[in-house]
């Protein structure tokens, strides 16, 4: 990353819930019986419209399930899916489990490293791509398998991931 | 030749299953038809008398778990389906979400009306949008044609669906932390006593299953418990979705009548090792299950003879591994994901997971020192049955039977 301000930092303008968000929101929490239920769903949502959780959003976002900005912390925190810093436009992630580690995951995760020039956690100096490793991502009889952004990519071999690579501009 | 029985996934590779007409063209909503003459309690009787157990990976009898719900209903009911799919080496629920969503959507309306809840929560692991996505499309269209909402096909029955992502967190797939998530916390395992059955999502009765259990009950309905039993074996109705990946020649998702041999689903069905190489070692249910040896694959995939051999059948999710892959690597892999998904509530999974996953990242690394084999293997021992949710156990077990079983290829790590 360039030596932009610490998020905590921004200008809190800058990410304002947008209003089909906020819609969004207060329709998951109506459909459940208890509006916390919406917490996980309102995350994914404010996810989607910046790439990541900006920590200005967790105040907005606890006003409207009437909740603290800590307990919302606490729970961002545990769950991998969410970013807690910007990620580069292509956020690839890549599975290391078991099924796909028999079938060359590695291969193919130094076979980006590689392409990409940077290493597992990093972002392209471009800002286009981020790489990062997870765990099993059920696709397991397709192996290898990563997923870029909300999509899946299985089977891969260096052949395909540079076809993949190539159609993201 | 055993026959592949296409029963969850016969309609695998038919497009459009989640319009209703297609669905009902083709026998969908008859189980549903049917359970709505039937009392609520009749319903619970013929899933017990059917022998359904949990697909979701410890096989307890469907019938008895709704059974355990307070007889007067003083509170709302509910129901989850847990689609949080994270055990490793498993992919067979998405398959029945994506081509027969409504298939599971009927399965939940019968059994929400078995159990009297008027709500059901799908909990979908995050990473599947697009699964999502498709089930809400499906559940649009059953609202539409009445087969979900108020007063269900006239009947006076109210049920709804809804479907909710969760973040990747594989301990969100053990029930009380799916249940934690719904709520909008940390999923983190509660005590149990109380079961969710008595004190559940809300703290009200709640009965969580497995999309593949859920997706039995309209063949059960549709037919009779008697059909279904037929399909299985003794102790294990029904058929089973096998997923296969690793060193086969064909990976893939199969199913089969329940207790088929895991030699034949591996060399017949998946096709064999691939590269003409020999098998080495099977993982049978997940990676939470204890391996198995290449000779001790004549194995029934049921349950109970899985318990027999030491090992559990799981999620059905079959890993295997052949000649060429060192068993100590895979422990790392493993030992790796454990740590990685622990909740950090108790110590013994906490602490003496990346404990081990020290001393053989150091025994890999050619640093290993004497007795360290010896010291994972007591900490596996000290991990079992003192933590609060069996992942602990069975992470613990896991990788103690890869140890035990394969334990000259760890020795020559220290040489
Ligand atoms: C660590 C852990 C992870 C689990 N993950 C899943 C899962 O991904 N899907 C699932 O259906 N059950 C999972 N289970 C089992 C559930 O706790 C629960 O037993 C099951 O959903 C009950 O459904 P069934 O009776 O239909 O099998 C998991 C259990 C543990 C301990
Ligand atoms: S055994 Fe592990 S995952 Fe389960 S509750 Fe304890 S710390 Fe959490
Ligand atoms: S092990 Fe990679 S998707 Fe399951």
């Amino acid at each position: 990353m360039s030596a932009s301000p610490s998020p905590y930092l921004t200008q809190e303008s800058e990410y304002n819930l947008s209003e089909d968000v906020v819609t969004k929101i207060t329709e998951m929490a109506a459909s459940f019986p208890e509006k916390n239920s919406a917490l996980i769903p309102a995350l994914h949502l404010i996810q989607d419209q910046f790439g990541w959780v900006p920590p200005p959003t967790i105040k907005q976002l606890a006003q409207l399930l009437k909740t603290t900005p800590n307990k919302i912390y606490g729970v961002l925190t545990f769950y991998t899916m969410f970013n807690l810093k910007p990620v580069g436009k292509y956020h690839i992630q890549i599975c290391r489990n078991v099924s796909c580690s028999l079938l060359g995951a590695k291969h193919i995760i130094d076979y980006l490293t590689k392409k990409l020039h940077i290493q597992v956690g990093e972002t392209t100096a471009d800002g286009k791509f981020t790489l990062t490793l997870v765990e099993c991502l059920g696709a397991c009889g397709m192996a290898p398998v990563m997923m870029i952004n909300d999509k899946y990519y299985e089977n891969l071999d260096e052949k395909k991931v540079d076809q993949i690579l190539k159609t993201l501009k | 030749m055993i026959q592949e029985t296409k029963v969850l996934t016969r309609h695998e590779n038919v497009s459009g299953m989640e319009e209703v007409e297609n669905y009902i063209r083709d026998g969908g909503y008859e189980g549903l038809k049917k359970a709505l003459t039937m009392l609520p309690q009749e319903i619970v009787e013929e899933v017990k008398k059917s022998f359904l157990r949990g697909r979701g990976g410890a096989g307890f009898p469907t019938g008895y778990k709704w059974s355990f719900l307070p007889k007067e209903k003083t509170k709302p009911h509910y129901l989850i389906c847990n689609a949080d799919e994270g055990e490793p080496g498993t992919f067979k629920d998405r398959v029945i979400m994506e081509h027969d969503p409504l298939l599971l959507i009927e399965g939940m309306t019968i059994s929400g009306y078995a159990i009297q809840s008027e709500l059901g929560v799908i909990y979908i692991r995050g990473e599947f949008k697009w699964i999502a996505e498709k089930l809400e499309c499906a559940i649009d269209n059953a609202r539409r044609a009445n087969l979900l909402g108020k007063n269900i096909m006239g009947k006076g029955f109210d049920f709804d669906i809804v479907v909710m992502r969760g973040a990747g967190a594989y301990i969100c797939g053990e029930e009380t932390a799916l249940i934690e998530s719904i709520e909008g916390k940390r999923g983190q395992p509660r005590v149990k006593p109380p079961f969710p059955a008595g004190v559940g999502l809300y703290d009200c009765p709640t009965i969580i299953n497995n999309v593949e259990t859920l997706a039995c009950i309209p063949i059960i309905l549709q037919n009779d418990a008697d059909a279904f039993k037929r399909m299985g074996s003794f102790q294990s109705a029904g058929t089973k979705l096998y997923g296969i990946s690793g060193h086969v020649n064909k990976p893939g998702l199969y199913e089969y009548p329940f207790g088929t041999n895991l030699k034949y689903l591996i060399m017949q069905a998946a096709g064999g090792i691939r590269n003409g190489k020999k098998l080495k070692a099977v993982i049978p249910g997940g990676l939470s299950s204890p391996i198995l040896k290449a000779d001790e694959i004549n194995l029934d995939m049921d349950f109970d003879s899985c318990v027999k051999a030491n090992t559990m059948l799981g999620s059905g999710g079959i890993i295997v591994i052949d000649e060429d892959t060192p068993i100590p690597e895979v422990a790392l892999t493993t030992v790796n994901f454990f740590v990685h998904e622990s909740c950090g509530q108790c110590i013994p999974c906490r602490e003496g997971l990346s404990k081990i996953q020290q001393i053989l990242t150091a025994l890999l690394d050619g640093k290993g020192q004497n007795g360290s084999i010896e010291t994972m293997l007591k900490i596996t021992q000290s991990v079992n049955g003192s933590t609060l949710c069996p992942m602990g156990d069975a992470a613990a077990m896991a990788i103690q039977s890869m140890i035990t079983k394969f334990r000259e290829e760890f020795d020559t790590l220290l040489k």
